[in-house]
């Protein structure tokens, strides 16, 4: 076992893993964190994706131990990372998954948000066709894609001033 | 689906990484950013006893102008390198092609030297350092020893890179001012390329001084397509002499068969893809 300290969604949490526990599954296994999902445990679909240290990752991909002294965020998180939310508030690409019905079964839901907030970390203002490049890590098996570019663009509109 | 166990051993330099291979050798893997390691260690194709994570040295990640090289740390992230100002104003074909490996979490966590040294013949990185004539830093227990580009990759998924040794830097000769293209051919975007196409030319007025091309999955090794190479140096850069240059694509290749294509479609899918990267190259690259 493997002695691993890191920031999980604002808490600072310390355990002992074995050196092959996968990142996704110390989420959900050891810490409750069911909200990031396994899709195709083949690091394709993207279902599984946080952020580590502030860029988004398939957490299928990574050891836990890799992640060690680093900051997760999952979708679980995702909210309180707004400055000043009010009590029960959606972070802003959450809220537009939900007003532009950007999901179908909502399996690969909190990977396309968590994949959508870092494209707009990183280019606030994309194009579709960048949001499509930008999402390919992402799959939708419901074939929802339309809706899913629809909500980025939403939210990428609401945080233009 | 979960990787056989293994121990776990994170080193904070070089020397006690080379220590540890030294130490585990033939039951240690290196895991680099894992991209590539992980899914194979999960599917269980590749069960190490240990695992040397060089994720913790520092040394090895980065990016440096050394006189006429750009020197790229082995550990830097695929995403650091692809966005790096330095590489798209000396090394504007590696740029390219970072843009296309994968997708943008893998991107993240996968690392240049990782991926060369997995040496997987349908990965995007082989062809552009092979048509860059890079040139790898390896470090072993005796010290370190420079190999050629295209000493570099022997075999499928083989490299020059001992089972006892560490890619450390990859070293790559400015070329400023060159335009450049990597052409990828895929059926899904963040796929392994079916077959593509890694181009720099040099232009003095409306004529190609100098042309170098790559080719990625058109053998058990990344390729260098010198046929097209010798074609199209010294010629006007017009559709014309792309167009004859591009069909001596296929020569000298050995291209697999799979279910994406067989190796008849890929030698012409090669000709086509040259003759367009080369066409978009000298009209002004990817910028």
């Amino acid at each position: 076992m493997t002695r691993i300290k890191l920031t999980v969604d604002g808490m600072a949490v310390s355990d002992d893993v074995e050196p092959r526990t996968l990142l996704v599954h110390y989420l959900r296994e050891q810490l409750g964190k069911t909200g990031t999902v396994v899709g195709c445990d083949t690091s394709n679909c993207g279902a599984c994706t946080v952020h580590l240290d502030g860029q988004s990752v398939k957490s299928c991909n990574v050891l836990a131990v890799q992640a060690d002294g680093g900051e997760i965020t999952t979708i679980e998180g995702l909210a309180d990372t707004v400055p000043d939310r009010a009590d029960g508030q959606l972070h802003p690409v959450q809220e537009a998954f939900r007003e532009c019905h950007g999901l179908q079964c909502g399996y690969c839901t909190p990977g396309m948000i968590m994949a959508s907030v870092d494209l707009l970390n990183r280019n606030p203002h994309p194009t579709e066709q960048e949001i499509r490049e930008g999402l390919e890590g992402n799959l939708c098996r419901c074939t929802g894609y339309h809706n899913i570019v629809r909500a980025v663009q939403y939210a990428a509109e609401g945080e233009q001033p | 689906m979960i990787p056989a166990a293994f121990d776990y051993v994170a080193p904070t330099t070089l020397e006690e990484a080379l220590a540890a291979l030294g130490e585990h050798g033939d039951d240690a893997k290196l895991l680099a950013g894992g991209q590539s390691l992980l899914p194979v260690m999960r599917m269980r194709l590749n069960a190490p006893e240990w695992v040397i994570d060089l994720g913790r040295i520092e040394s090895l990640r980065g990016i440096r102008e050394e006189g006429d090289e750009l020197v790229i740390g082995a550990m830097t992230p695929h995403a650091v390198v692809g966005e790096d100002p330095l590489v798209a104003q000396h090394a504007r074909l590696l740029t390219d092609a970072e843009a296309e490996v994968a997708d943008a979490q893998i991107r993240h966590r996968g690392t240049i030297g990782g991926a060369l040294v997995h040496a997987d013949p349908a990965g995007d990185l082989g062809a552009p350092a092979r048509a860059l004539d890079a040139r790898f830093v390896i470090a072993g227990a005796g010290g370190t020893r420079t190999v050629a580009a295209d000493e570099f990759f022997l075999d499928l998924f083989e490299t020059a890179v001992g089972e006892d040794e560490i890619l450390t830097e990859i070293r790559v000769p400015k070329r400023t001012g060159w335009r450049t293209h990597y052409e990828k051919f895929v059926r899904v975007k963040h796929q392994w390329s079916i077959v593509a196409v890694a181009v720099a030319v040099r232009l003095e007025g409306d004529t190609v001084a100098e042309a170098r091309v790559g080719l990625t999955n058109m053998g058990n090794t990344p390729l260098r397509a010198r046929g097209v190479e010798e074609a199209l140096t010294g010629r006007p850069a017009t559709e014309e002499s792309v167009a004859a240059a591009a069909a001596r694509a296929s020569e000298g290749t050995a291209p697999p068969s799979d279910l994406n294509g067989d190796a008849a479609y890929r030698s012409h899918l090669a000709q086509v893809l040259t003759r367009r990267a080369l066409m978009t190259a000298i009209s002004g690259g990817t910028a």
